[in-house]
């Protein structure tokens, strides 16, 4: 399929579909959360993205765990458990700070559910990974370094 | 509208070890194809995860989100015979829901 085509008609499907979303007030009836944040999304700096979000200050914790490869092969599929102890976690956030936009997403976890994801994603190259945790108006953060080697020699 | 999800729930006590497989090509709109177009971002945007119509897992991502992406988590108060549904939605507006029966 010609490609400009394709593009055009996707912008004005999403761009449509939103208008109409939003026009009608019902979103998402069912949905408790927050909105796809875009401005954090489109962030070019871990700094910037958690400025979207109004994040001003997250303490260092001990009680997020990151599970993740200190070498990973494949940066295109780097898998990442994060778990949460802290009391109270709403939601858990992730961040590839070297990526071109760091800001990977945020799980947020209903009352009944345990804080706790797991989730694959691209690294572009050796890079800090960042969790931040929403508990009860405050948040923490806390940092595991992943190596990717581009070879795949397993370094 | 893609393909089915491969959703599995195993329930350890009263609670559901839910583990989810899309099928999306996650592109990032950064990658260009063999004639130097660049390739239009295509990538899931939301995640909403519902037991018996209730949230209990929602998730905002980005296309750093690795293609065919993963999700495991957990569901507390889960029972057999309870109804997991999975719904994502991707920035070109498609979406997929798929339900499953846990512990069935």
């Amino acid at each position: 399929m010609d490609q400009t085509r394709r593009g055009v008609l996707k912008g004005a499907g999403t761009a449509g579909a939103l208008v109409a979303a939003f026009a009608t007030g019902a979103l998402r009836p069912a949905d408790v959360f927050a909105a796809w944040n875009k401005s954090a999304f489109d962030a070019k700096s871990t700094a910037d993205a958690l400025k979207a979000m109004n994040i001003t200050s997250a303490a260092d914790s001990a009680d997020i765990v990151i599970r993740a490869p200190d070498i990973a092969e494949n940066g295109a599929v780097v898998p990442i458990d994060i778990t949460s102890k802290i009391p109270g976690t709403q939601s858990i956030s992730l961040f590839v700070e070297k990526n071109p936009f760091p800001y990977v997403g945020t799980f947020n976890v209903a009352p009944g559910a345990e804080p706790y994801v797991h989730v694959r994603v691209k690294i572009g190259e050796s890079s800090n990974v960042r969790a931040v945790v929403a508990a009860a108006g405050k948040h923490y953060q806390t940092v595991k370094e992943v190596k990717v080697t581009i070879g795949g020699c397993g370094g | 509208m893609g393909d089915p999800m491969k959703i599995r729930a195993r329930l350890q006590g009263d609670v559901a070890d839910v583990r989810v497989l899309m099928a999306h090509p996650m592109e990032t709109g950064q990658r260009k194809d063999p004639s130097g177009k660049v390739i239009p971002a295509h990538f899931i945007k939301e995640i909403r995860a519902e037991l018996n119509g209730k949230p209990v897992f929602e998730a905002q991502i980005s296309q750093a989100v690795s293609r065919n992406p993963v999700f495991a988590f957990r569901v507390k108060g889960a029972k057999a015979g309870d109804k997991l549904r999975i719904t994502w939605e991707d920035n070109t507006g498609d979406k997929r829901t798929d339900e499953i029966t846990v512990g069935g």
